[in-house]
């Protein structure tokens, strides 16, 4: 066996990565390392990641029965598990239309939501806090999960999926008497798993990140979502608070980084969405 | 007269399909494109719930705005560091990672990870590692890069940099990923032929990888001034919502924000900084779209 020499290009390599992965991980590491020391230290010029002084006590407190925490875990979990069902129906029947349906106007919708998607979200802040004060949603979740029940680039990769894929199953099935809603949602749907996969996880991950909307929207704090109830504590201490808000990052964090390591694969292959391919 | 009928039901079920989607793209982008032009030409006051016509007002008024001015001084600042960086640092990542070196899908797992975070967890633990009190700080010290210490939160020359550090550190992943999807298609025998001339890593990273990505890198570049241009939640929470220190960490997106629903109670302006916002970002798009037409040429 020949042992493989080592260029100096390759070391150069191996640098840019060690470099690249250690401040990738710094704050990771610090967030977890002081989710778990109590504030005196972590405030008192401490240099290292763990100490004797380490202990469950931030988190006891995030997680107790006097905190909203798990409140807002539990709106966060609601609002981007029924958004992401919406969607998922809703950008596949969408897409799905666009690829195997033929009605007068089709590529007109399809130029239309081409130019939809280069709107600028912050634009629409305004006014669609108005047009949700109109309906009477604000602070409900219906106000968060509403605007985004659709995503123009999910309805896309949707289509392509269903223009790249065989309709055999689907006509055999229509042979069988079978009707188009139940071809829809009995054969192409369960044979569209792999895109589903994809958009569903994404799709969540937006809901439970999304900051802008929930602050915009929401009112009671019992309503809050992680990610806003996150920020209004950590303000209401005036940001002093560090240890208790890094425990409770940790856990907003947490359900995500468990999502993509299920998930691994989807993270890493289905990312290309500006259509070519 | 049965396969017109077929056809018929067959453009039913098409619009019935896309109806969902057409309905909420219609009531949340289309009316509220429609909404916030309406708006940028009214003065209104959203408690007694009126709209009076003021014409160009609004847009008179920004030109002797100094806080307008200023938010859309910091984010074109802001966008112009962080596309750069973030651009260049994921075309890197991107090239060694899908060199054939071992370790390589564990790294890049490693580095998916900031795309996790949500803004308001990686803001705050960004606030955290830069507090006088904080790691970064300590680290600083110790190799006495610093003397003393310094406030990263409250002192205005360091504020934006470190919301564009955390930016970076943010979004790079993304970008790195739209590369590596790319760089899988690449033909293999454009390395080979270099390696056999003799290039070196390095060489071939600037003469075949970064010629070969231009396509790709538009396309990066664009989506990152359009986000860039938009950053709104790591400002926010950074200051709370204030855009302070004095306005050092305000963006325009920020500044609608805080006059729609400030003490300030200006709706319509808000919504003229709003439509400024979109002009901008649409302008500058179509710059780079015509800049890389012209190169494609050639």
């Amino acid at each position: 066996m020949r042992i493989k020499k080592i260029s100096p290009g390759r070391i150069i390599l191996y640098m840019v990565l060690i470099i690249a992965s250690a401040a990738t991980l710094y704050p990771f590491l610090w967030m977890i390392s002081a989710s778990f020391l109590p504030l005196a230290e972590i405030v008192g010029g401490n240099m290292s990641l763990v100490s004797p002084n380490m202990s469950l006590d931030n988190y006891r407190f995030v997680l107790g029965l006097t905190s909203l925490f798990p409140r807002w875990f539990l709106n966060s979990f609601i609002v981007a598990l029924v958004g992401t069902t919406i969607n998922v129906i809703f950008n596949s029947m969408a897409g799905y239309s666009l690829a195997r349906l033929t009605f007068p106007g089709r590529n007109k919708i399809y130029f239309g939501l081409l130019a939809l998607i280069m709107v600028p979200g912050q634009v629409l802040l305004i006014p669609n806090y108005l047009i949700m004060n109109a309906m009477g949603m604000l602070d409900t979740f219906a106000a968060i999960t509403l605007p985004a029940a659709v995503n123009i680039a999910y309805i896309f990769m949707m289509r392509q999926f269903f223009i790249n894929f065989s309709t055999d199953v689907e006509e055999a099935a229509s042979i069988d008497g079978l009707g188009r809603y139940a071809r829809f949602f009995r054969i192409s749907l369960p044979l569209a798993r792999p895109a589903i996969a994809t958009q569903s996880v994404f799709v969540f991950m937006g809901f439970w990140n999304e900051f802008v909307r929930p602050m915009l929207y929401l009112q009671t704090q019992e309503n809050f979502t992680i990610t806003l109830g996150l920020q209004t504590f950590s303000s209401r201490h005036a940001g002093t608070q560090w240890a208790q808000t890094m425990a409770a990052a940790c856990i907003t964090v947490l359900p995500i980084i468990i999502i993509y390591f299920v998930f691994n694969n989807f993270f890493l292959t289905g990312r290309r969405m500006d259509g070519e391919k | 007269m049965f396969r017109l009928k077929r056809r018929k039901q067959e453009w039913l079920q098409g619009y019935l399909f896309v109806a969902p989607s057409i309905i909420i793209l219609g009531i949340f982008i289309c009316l509220a494109v429609l909404f916030v032009i309406y708006l940028s030409f009214h003065r209104v006051n959203l408690f007694q719930n009126t709209y009076e016509f003021v014409g160009l007002e609004n847009f008179i008024r920004l030109r002797l705005d100094h806080t307008a001015m200023r938010a859309i001084r910091n984010t074109l600042t802001f966008s112009a560091v962080v596309v750069t960086a973030q651009t260049m640092l994921a075309l890197i990542l991107a090239y060694v990672l899908s060199s054939n070196i071992r370790g390589r899908k564990l790294f890049r797992s490693v580095l998916f990870l900031p795309t996790l975070t949500s803004s308001a967890a990686l803001t705050l633990i960004f606030m955290f590692m830069f507090n006088i009190q904080g790691p970064v700080n300590n680290m600083l010290l110790d190799v006495d890069i610093l003397s003393e210490r310094i406030n990263f939160l409250q002192n205005t020359r360091f504020t934006l940099p470190v919301i564009m550090v955390m930016n970076i550190w943010s979004t790079v992943p993304f970008y790195m990923t739209l590369y590596i999807a790319s760089l899988v298609d690449m033909p293999s025998n454009l390395y080979e032929a270099a390696s056999i001339d003799g290039a070196n890593v390095v060489q071939k990273f600037f003469r075949i990888t970064v010629p070969y990505l231009r396509p790709i890198t538009t396309f990066v570049l664009l989506t990152g001034i359009i986000g860039t241009l938009q950053m709104f939640d790591q400002a926010y929470i950074f200051s709370d919502g204030s855009g302070g220190p004095a306005n050092s960490t305000l963006t325009i997106a920020l500044l609608v924000y805080r006059y729609a629903f400030g003490p300030q109670n200006a709706m319509g302006y808000a919504a003229t900084l709003a439509v400024i916002l979109a002009l901008i970002i649409l302008t500058i798009s179509l710059i780079v779209n015509r800049i890389n037409k012209e190169e494609r040429v050639y």
